[in-house]
């Protein structure tokens, strides 16, 4: 979970760059082995996370036709005098897939800023004087 | 017949003028070639939110899934649920990369991602294909609508639509599209709604009677033990992996400003789908209490626009009846528009614009080109719906989700994420699914099918023909593993690198 303190980069204020100085962004374009490796973390981080989100909507969404079909009785099942499986299908699904992207970006978007933070930081690392 | 007619004609004639006016207004800054492609990627992501759930939101959401549930019961609400399922599929796995990418159309992104003509010619082929098949529909509800309604002959329906929508891509292109399309989110969303509330306060007057319904109504999956549950689970691939293949609607990606603004645009999509998908089920509920004689006469396609009048009698009903028609007519032209869009688009890069250039002996201007290119895309499905007998509006759209499961889905979703895909094993995953589906698709409208497990095989093809995409592009991309494209890994980082690194290196 995203509570579990993680590793944080602990950095002065910026600085004024040097002139010469280069960051890791062209590293990351010209696709040197160090830029190789950054991207290729990314990649995997964001397509861990959207196979994490597709395997949630796998087990809750897709597998309702299964559990119906291995188990029949549950359409005899009311909820608020309607079946189940219309107010599952018919209204709770959709604030659910809207909460689950809404996870997904918030996600995304701070992998991608940590893939920024990194590639930017190390420069101002290495380009000490 | 003639008074009952009056507010379905009046309407219509609002609708169509309404159109046309936010049409024209969008056509004094719509002016460059770029505007009429992708609106020069400067809309908002609520603005562009609205129009892609108007320019989805077709016949068959706003008309065709109340009559399924009508009929089919809980089964039927796969199509609903997938078809806002599909945005979530597309969000967390193609729209920041597909609108970092930076190409207009889908044979662009396939050209530039694997640098070949010939998937480029592939994936054109196949826009044009899917969205003529996705357009048939719509011209053909718009004829059985303009029938119930106000008695109209069949073919006036396609005529008058393929005749606004002609206009209105024609004269503004995409940039004016996109205002009349958020316009028609919320018209369609009204017209389902205020009438939803009014009869269920009709309703509740009544004394809540119960819906009589059969007991397969409150059972997700089809009938017929396995055979069923391989149906109901073919529906729900096709439609969850179609979403992101339709070429109405991955064109509007292109019109975000960033990839983030994509992501954020898809998010706002997923809750304006819920917002409209919960209310075709209470027409459904209510249909099954007051409108029993529609199921008996086989017409429950016209239940949200017959169930007002017998709820509700004298002009309540009238202006009722006047609404629901305006939001069906709203869901043909928004829909149609759109695909006469994305269709125009790829017929002007790929065939008038070098036609014209050929001709003149010049390049040709890129507007009367696109002109040119509307008129094709629309007038070719319009021929067809009036030349063809019906379909069916669920059939049709049922098997272009499946289609472009089976094709556009593993290109987009192998081509972001991983480098090893050649032109070979795309066009190779291209053929053999779209064969696939295609073929299957073509064998279902011409009616010729067997019971049992073949027909289930051939009328839900996507639970067969995606897997079998999948393998087969990437089996023969590593076996062509040499012909991989040198710029392969660069173009991976170009779509997965966010935006501000490349507009701000230094700081």
């Amino acid at each position: 979970m995203s509570e579990v303190p993680q590793r944080v980069r602990v950095t002065g204020p910026p600085r004024q760059r040097a002139l010469g100085q280069r960051s890791r962004v062209g590293d990351v374009t010209e696709q040197t082995p160090l830029g190789g490796v950054y991207l290729r973390s990314l990649l995997r981080e964001q397509l861990a996370l959207a196979v994490r989100v597709l395997a949630t909507v796998g087990v809750t969404v897709v597998a309702l036709p299964l559990v119906f079909h291995l188990v029949p009785s549950l359409s005899e099942v009311r909820v608020l005098g309607l079946p189940l499986a219309w107010v599952l299908l018919g209204g709770v699904v959709y604030p659910f897939l809207l909460l689950l992207g809404w996870r997904y970006v918030r996600r995304a978007e701070r992998n991608e800023r940590v893939f920024a933070d990194l590639v930017r930081g190390e420069a101002e690392d290495e380009g000490a004087p | 017949m003639s008074t009952d007619a009056v507010p379905g004609v009046v309407a219509v004639l609002l609708v169509s003028a309404v159109t046309l006016g936010i049409g024209t207004w969008g056509l004094r800054v719509s002016r460059t070639t770029s505007d009429f492609f992708v609106a020069s990627r400067t809309v908002h992501p609520r603005l562009n939110a609205s129009a892609i759930g108007g320019e989805y939101l077709s016949a068959a959401s706003f008309l065709g899934v109340a009559g399924l549930l009508l009929v089919g019961g809980a089964e039927m609400l796969w199509y609903p649920v997938g078809w806002t399922a599909g945005y979530l599929v597309l969000l967390v796995l193609v729209a920041a990369p597909l609108r970092r990418s930076g190409a207009y159309t889908l044979p662009d992104f396939a050209e530039a991602r694997l640098g070949s003509k010939a998937v480029r010619a592939a994936c054109s082929l196949l826009v044009v294909g899917v969205g003529w098949l996705y357009l048939l529909p719509q011209f053909e509800g718009a004829g059985i609508t303009l029938e119930a309604t106000i008695d109209a002959p069949e073919w006036a329906g396609p005529l008058i639509v393929g005749t606004v929508v002609l206009v209105n891509v024609a004269a503004g292109g995409m940039r004016s599209i996109t205002f009349v399309q958020a316009f028609q989110y919320w018209l369609k969303l009204t017209a389902l709604l205020v009438p939803a509330m009014v009869l269920l306060a009709v309703w509740w007057d009544d004394g809540r009677p119960p819906a009589a319904a059969p007991d397969h109504w409150s059972v997700p999956v089809s009938g017929g033990g396995a055979i069923g549950l391989y149906a109901t689970y073919s529906l729900i691939l096709a439609t969850f992996l179609g979403t992101m293949g339709l070429p109405h609607v991955v064109v509007r990606f292109y019109t975000n400003p960033d990839g983030r603004g994509a992501r954020r645009t898809t998010l706002v999509v997923l809750a304006l789908l819920g917002l409209f998908y919960v209310w075709p089920p209470v027409y459904a509920g209510l249909g099954r209490i007051y409108g029993k004689d529609l199921v008996a006469e086989g017409r429950s396609d016209v239940l949200v626009l017959d169930l007002p009048r017998l709820m509700v009698p004298g002009v309540g009903g009238d202006v009722l009846t006047g609404l629901v028609t305006a939001g069906a007519f709203a869901a043909f032209l928004s829909t149609a528009s759109g695909l006469a869009i994305a269709v125009s688009g790829v017929l002007t890069q790929d065939v008038t614009t070098p036609l014209l250039g050929r001709r003149l002996g010049r390049p040709a201007a890129g507007v009367p080109a696109f002109r040119i290119s509307a008129v094709a895309a629309v007038v070719v499905p319009v021929v067809v719906s009036l030349v063809v007998p019906n379909v069916g509006v669920a059939v049709s759209v049922g098997l272009a989700f499946a289609v472009a499961a089976s094709t556009f889905c593993p290109l987009l979703v192998l081509g972001i994420w991983w480098h090893g895909l050649t032109d070979v094993g795309a066009v190779a995953g291209l053929a053999a699914g779209g064969l696939g589906s295609g073929g299957a698709a073509v064998l279902t409208v011409t009616g010729a099918i067997p019971s049992g497990w073949g027909g289930a095989l051939l009328s839900q093809p996507a639970a067969w023909s995606t897997p079998l995409a999948f393998v087969v592009m990437v089996v023969v991309s590593l076996w062509t593993a040499d012909r991989a494209p040198a710029h392969a890994r660069r173009f991976l980082v170009r779509l997965h690198t966010p935006e501000a690194l490349d507009a701000s290196p230094g700081t």
